[in-house]
C-alpha cells in the first residue's frame, strides 16, 4: 500500500507533531515498509471468531474501596511545570 | 579489597562478616562508575551523595540486626525509565531533561525498604524504544565484550554495567525483550516475570499492556533473590495481581529430571544465525544431559508475533507519548528523538479512523492466537527454550537507519510480552568474544520453576564464569 506524504503530514497532525519536510519524506517511507510488512502478515490469519485480547493479567473489573487517600502535595504536582500562576498550570487558550 | 565482579550474595557474605562495610563498597562501586564508565557509558546519571547517605543507613541496620536481607547494603543502578523521587529521571529523552520526579516507583521504593544502596540512573534506548541503546538521547553505552559493538537495549545500560563489574546488579524494563536482549548481548542473566507479578507504578510507559520490571543480575540466584523483593501485589497498579509470594530463592538447586523442555520449531528457521543456532543446539543438549526432555513443540502464529507487537506496542506508545504537552513536565514535542516520533506515527495511524479495524484491532485479535499458542503449548511441556536473540550483539551505525531489521531481531522476545508469560535470559557460551543468551520460557506465575531449571543450566556450566577483559 503506497503511503502519500499528504497522509503522513495528516497523522502528524492527529498526534501533535510538527515534521520537518525530510522527516515526512523519511517517514513516509519507512512507515511505509512497516505497514506493508504488518499487513501482510496480519492478513495471513484469520481472525473471524476471535475475540480481542486487551489485557493478560488475567483480571477483570479491579475494583477497590472507594477511601480517601492523601495525594501528592500541590508544591510537588507544580514542581516540574514551567509555566504556572496562583498553584495552578498555565496552559494555552484551547478556545478561541 | 575490590568488589568488581562480587555478586549479591558475597558482598551480602561480605557485609554479614564485617569484611567490609555498605560504605565502603558503596565508595569503590562510586569510583568504578565515576571512571570506569567513562569509556562504557552505562550511567546516566550518579548519585554520589544518596548512595552515601543510603549505604550508612544499610550499615546502621546490619550493625543492630541478627538477620539482614540479601540486598541490605548492596550497591545498584536503575534504568532512566524508572521514576526515583528527587533523582533526575530522563527516560533518556531530551524532552524529560530536567525532570524531578515528585515521587518513586514501587519497585524502588521497594529496595529501599530493605535499605538498597542506588549508584546511579542507567542509560537506555529513549522511552525504552529500540534493541540497541542507540537512540538515547545522550550517549552510546558500549558492549563490554567488543566495544565496537552495541549492548542491546533498550536496557543496555543495566546490562553493560552489571557485565563490566560496575555493579553486581540492575533493574530494567522489558516490552518486548529489553531485558533479556541485553543480557543476552552481555552475558549476563535478565528476567521477565510475568504480567502482573511486578508493579509497573512509577515505570514510565510505553506499552502498557506489555511493560514489566525485571533483575538483571550475574547470576540466576541473584535474579531470584531480586525478584523476592520487587514482586508483589501493589493497590497503585490496577494490572497487579494480588497472588501469594512464592521465595523464589528457596528450592533453586529443585532437580529438572522428567521435565519437558519445548523447542518451537518456528524458532530455528529463517533468519537465525547458524552460530547462535549451534551454541543454543550445544545448550538444549546440555539439558538433556540434566535429564530434561526434548520435545519438538510448534507455535504457530511466530510469524505474525512481529506485525502484533509493533502496531499494539505503538498504539499503546502514541496514546502514553500524548502526556508529553509541556504543560505539568517536560519540554515540547520537537525534542522527541527519531524512534519516538517513528512509533508515535505508526500508532496514530493504526489507530486513526479508517484503519483502526484493519490495524489495531486485527492485531489484537491475533495476539489472543498468539496467547493461545503458548497455552497449548505448556499443555504438553513445562518450558518453552529458544535462543534470547538470533543475532551476536551488533556494530553501531549497523541498523539504526533500517527500522524494520531492527524490529525483525526481537522475534524471539516478544510473542513472550504478548502473552503474559514470564521468560530468563542466561549465559549459554560464545562466538569468538561475542555472549550468546538462552531463554527458557515458562507458564504464567511459574518464574519458581524456571528459575529451578536455569539454575540447573546455569551450575552444570561456565558460561557465567567468563568476564569481560
Amino acid at each position: 500500500m503506497a503511503l502519500t506524504s499528504e497522509q503522513v503530514r495528516m497523522v502528524a497532525k492527529l498526534a501533535n507533531l510538527e515534521l520537518t519536510e525530510t522527516e515526512v519524506e523519511k517517514f513516509r517511507s519507512q512507515l511505509e515498509e512497516v505497514i506493508d510488512y504488518n499487513a501482510e502478515k496480519l492478513s495471513q490469519v484469520n481472525t473471524d471468531k476471535v475475540e480481542p485480547l486487551l489485557n493478560v493479567s488475567g483480571l477483570t473489573n479491579a475494583l477497590r474501596g472507594d477511601e480517601p487517600q492523601p495525594g501528592l502535595p500541590q508544591k510537588s504536582v507544580l514542581q516540574n511545570a514551567k509555566n504556572k500562576h496562583n498553584g495552578f498550570f498555565k496552559v494555552k487558550a484551547i478556545l478561541d | 579489597m575490590h568488589t568488581s565482579f562480587l555478586t549479591i550474595k558475597q558482598i551480602h557474605e561480605g557485609l554479614k562478616k564485617k569484611d567490609f562495610s555498605s560504605v565502603e563498597v558503596t565508595k569503590q562501586a562510586l569510583q568504578q562508575a565515576e571512571k570506569a564508565d567513562k569509556d562504557l557509558g552505562s550511567f546516566l546519571t550518579i548519585t554520589g551523595e544518596l548512595a552515601l547517605k543510603q549505604a550508612q543507613e544499610a550499615d546502621r541496620l546490619i550493625a543492630n540486626s541478627k538477620e539482614i536481607c540479601w540486598l541490605t547494603g548492596v550497591p545498584m543502578g536503575i534504568k532512566d525509565v524508572i521514576v526515583t523521587q528527587g533523582v533526575a529521571t530522563t527516560a533518556a529523552s531530551k524532552i524529560l531533561e530536567d525532570f524531578l520526579p515528585p515521587y518513586s516507583a514501587t519497585v524502588y521504593e521497594n529496595l529501599l525498604k530493605v535499605k538498597a544502596v542506588m549508584i546511579g540512573k542507567l542509560n537506555c534506548d529513549e522511552f525504552a524504544m529500540g534493541a540497541s541503546t542507540e537512540n538515547s538521547a545522550y550517549q552510546k553505552t558500549k558492549n563490554p565484550w567488543d566495544r565496537t559493538r552495541v549492548p542491546g537495549g533498550s536496557s543496555g545500560g543495566s546490562a553493560a554495567a552489571v557485565a563490566a563489574g560496575l555493579l553486581p546488579y540492575a533493574l530494567g524494563t522489558d516490552t518486548g525483550g529489553s531485558i533479556r536482549q541485553p543480557a543476552s548481548f552481555c552475558s549476563v542473566v535478565g528476567l521477565k516475570p510475568t504480567y502482573g507479578r511486578v508493579s509497573r507504578w512509577g515505570l514510565i510507559p510505553m506499552g502498557n499492556s506489555l511493560d514489566q520490571a525485571g533483575p538483571l543480575t550475574q547470576t540466576v540466584e541473584d535474579a531470584a533473590w531480586v525478584l523476592n523483593i520487587i514482586a508483589g501485589y501493589d493497590r497503585q497498579d490496577a494490572t497487579s495481581v494480588n497472588k501469594p509470594l512464592p521465595d523464589y530463592s528457596k528450592n533453586l538447586g529443585r532437580s529438572i529430571k522428567g521435565k519437558k523442555f519445548g523447542i518451537p520449531k518456528e524458532y530455528l528457521g529463517e533468519g537465525i544465525d547458524p552460530q547462535v543456532k549451534e551454541i543454543f543446539l550445544a545448550a538444549t543438549k546440555k539439558i538433556e544431559d540434566l535429564g530434561g526432555q526434548l520435545v519438538e513443540v510448534s507455535l504457530p502464529h511466530s510469524e505474525q508475533a512481529i506485525p502484533v507487537y509493533y502496531l499494539v506496542m505503538a498504539s499503546e506508545v502514541s496514546t502514553n507519548l500524548a502526556r508529553y504537552d509541556g504543560v505539568r513536565y517536560g519540554g515540547t514535542r520537537d525534542q522527541f528523538g527519531p524512534e519516538a516520533k517513528r512509533r508515535i506515527m505508526l500508532g496514530t495511524y493504526s489507530l486513526s479512523s479508517g484503519y483502526y479495524d484493519a490495524y489495531y484491532l486485527k492485531s489484537t485479535k491475533v495476539r489472543r492466537l498468539i496467547y493461545n499458542d503458548f497455552q497449548e503449548v505448556f499443555k504438553k511441556v513445562d518450558f518453552v527454550l529458544g535462543p534470547t536473540s538470533p543475532v551476536l550483539p551488533f556494530k553501531f551505525g549497523e541498523k539504526i537507519d533500517n527500522p524494520l531489521q531492527m524490529y525483525l531481531g526481537d522475534i524471539l522476545t516478544v510473542p513472550q510480552n504478548l502473552a503474559g508469560v514470564p521468560a530468563i535470559s542466561l549465559p549459554a557460551g560464545f562466538v569468538g568474544d561475542l555472549p550468546v543468551g538462552l531463554q527458557i520460557t515458562a507458564n504464567h506465575w511459574e518464574e519458581e520453576k524456571m528459575l529451578q531449571a536455569a539454575y540447573n543450566f546455569e551450575q552444570a556450566t561456565e558460561w557465567h564464569k567468563r568476564k569481560p577483559e
